[in-house]
């Protein structure tokens, strides 16, 4: 609960800088209330504490996920000083991040609906914004008002199937609603299964997994690429933690239901994102496709659940968050300098700068899953707890689209070792640039030799 | 009013939901479309209480009141969204807005 304080009065004195003439150490307080949160996260470990009426209970899986989301703002927040700094409405643009930082904190947390409801619309309605931050940008505009519009259409449905469960049970809480279907197994009325997949509609919309996926490219595409880059770190946690903590909390008894529909979900959205992402030109559009195939894998812990596919949820979003991090800050830097955004553009990086060619191979090989990254051990434990959940269909699939996946990876990685398009391209003006992708080559690396650190914490 | 049952609201919300969701996928003006996700919330709220009401229960009302200042902060934003848009693109018909796709 804490943590949810701390960073609404971060967000709030954020918002309130403008008044008190404080805009110069906003980036510096931010960092610090992100600092506090985090330790007073890790210290709920533990605790299994409830709070506001049951509605919000810090169990174990509610600190690792809320300690992942802090620490990867943390990261994001180093790599996106331009963002403040570029705008004329720079506290606006830090309160927001920090409100939707509390929403995704929520959304780890709950243990009701309301609150689960509440966190996704103060993480979305603050997305809504940031995704048009560019507000001169067409593209900018664009990919906002398709988020916002998705995006609202998704809650509508997710009410929706939120009213009917309500309807069914006469209680909003998870664990009363668990008992109740635990003991009325078998004379549910026939509208809790409509609410229970319409919930899952809603959430998979967020996801972004197939079918529900046609929006994430353009906006992924679309948003300003800093932006981009806390989408698919951040919120893409959030929404996994949220769905998956739904689903394992409130829906376990009737699980006969849900398990087949995310298992053939999740094969239909990592192939479908895999194949389209070899077809894309522009790298941001390419991670944008690999981030729907991503959600595909990671629904493969929806399709098995258990404690073993808990723990491979964690690692297998910790490794991608922290790979995504690394990938994006090459993208924004070469974008900075070039003004594209195609794979060709890191032509010449290895001779420009040879540790960033080698770190971003590192964070490239982590999402495609090669050994000594963290992503291997990410795919590792989910594809083992999905076979013991009996699916070997599901992880073949998924083995056979991650080849294809290698592909595209590789085709970045190489365009990295080639030799430049332009002999005079700069890429990184200052070496302080590219901190945050050494820092997440390094935890790459460590997550990849070292698993055992994060694989068995839950 | 004996013979309204808690059927006869599911079937409403149900149907004015289902019509909701046909205005956001069929029709093209953001503006119009804003209005059928506006519906959309609406038939939840309305669902809600008639629940609420059914068990004896407040929480579902007090829900209603949750979706009711979320709609509004959603409506805020959008809309301002729209007009951002309006002021590059002259227009709000969602069919400009496909210049991402190529």
């Amino acid at each position: 609960m804490n943590t949810i304080v701390i960073l609404s009065v971060t967000g709030i004195a954020a918002m309130m800088s403008d008044v008190f003439k404080l805009k110069k150490t906003l980036y510096g307080l931010s960092l610090l209330g992100l600092l506090i949160a985090l330790v007073f996260s890790v210290c709920d470990w533990g605790q299994y504490a409830s709070y506001f009426n049951q509605m919000v209970l810090t169990d174990n899986y509610a600190v690792v996920f809320t300690s992942m989301l802090i620490g990867m703002t943390f990261l994001w927040f180093l790599m996106s000083k331009d963002f403040f700094s570029s705008h004329s409405s720079a506290s606006e643009h830090y309160a927001l991040i920090l409100f939707s930082l509390t929403g995704g904190v929520m959304m780890t947390n709950f243990s009701d609906l309301t609150i689960l409801f509440l966190g996704l619309e103060i993480l979305s309605i603050s997305l809504y914004i940031l995704a048009g931050s560019d507000k001169g940008n067409l593209f900018s505009n664009e990919a906002s008002l398709k988020y916002f519009m998705i995006g609202s259409f998704a809650t509508g449905f997710l009410l929706f199937g939120i009213a009917l469960v309500y309807g069914a049970t006469s209680t909003f809480n998870l664990k009363e609603i668990s008992d109740y279907v635990q003991g009325h197994n078998g004379s549910l009325p026939t509208y809790f299964y409509a609410g229970t997949l319409m919930i899952l509609t809603g959430l998979t919309f967020k996801v972004s997994a197939v079918p529900f996926h046609f929006w994430a490219p353009d906006v992924y595409d679309g948003s300003p690429t800093l932006v981009t880059t806390y989408m698919l770190s951040v919120v893409k946690m959030a929404a996994f933690a949220a769905l998956y903590r739904l689903f394992i909390n409130c829906f376990a008894p009737v699980y006969e239901f849900w398990i087949p529909v995310f298992a053939i979900m999740s094969a239909v959205t990592m192939l479908l994102g895999n194949i389209t992402a070899v077809y894309q030109k522009s790298l941001k559009r390419m991670l944008a496709y690999s981030s729907i195939a991503h959600a595909g894998y990671m629904l493969m812990a929806l399709a098995s659940p258990g404690i073993a596919s808990k723990n491979a949820l964690v690692f297998y979003l910790l490794a991608y968050a922290i790979a995504t991090l690394g990938v994006f800050n090459v993208l924004y830097q070469v974008h900075k300098v070039t003004g594209r955004e195609e794979i060709k553009s890191v032509k010449g990086l290895f001779r420009k700068n040879p540790f960033a060619a080698i770190t971003l191979t590192l964070c490239m090989l982590s999402m495609a899953g090669i050994p000594p990254a963290a992503g291997f051990f990410g795919k590792y434990y989910m594809f083992v707890s999905t076979i013991n959940g009996g699916l070997t269909w599901l992880v073949l699939i998924a083995v056979l689209s991650s080849l294809i996946g290698v592909y595209f990876y590789f085709k970045v990685i190489i365009a990295a070792f080639q030799e430049p398009e332009l002999e005079n391209t700069a890429y990184y003006r200052q070496p302080s640039d590219l901190t945050v992708l050494y820092i997440c080559g390094i935890l790459s690396l460590l997550l990849g030799i070292l698993p055992q650190f994060v694989a068995g914490l839950l | 009013m004996t013979g309204i049952t808690i059927n006869h609201y599911l079937l409403l919300s149900a149907i004015l939901f289902c019509i909701g969701v046909a205005g956001v996928l069929f029709r093209r003006n953001a503006i119009i479309i804003f209005m059928c996700i506006e519906l959309m919330l609406n038939s939840v709220n309305l669902l809600l209480t008639a629940f609420s009401n059914q068990h004896n229960d407040p929480s579902g009302q007090i829900f209603v009141f949750f979706i009711m200042a979320v709609a509004a902060a959603e409506v805020a934003v959008g809309l301002a969204i729209l007009v951002m848009i309006y002021r590059n693109a002259r227009s709000v018909d969602i069919d400009f807005f496909n210049k991402l796709k190529e």
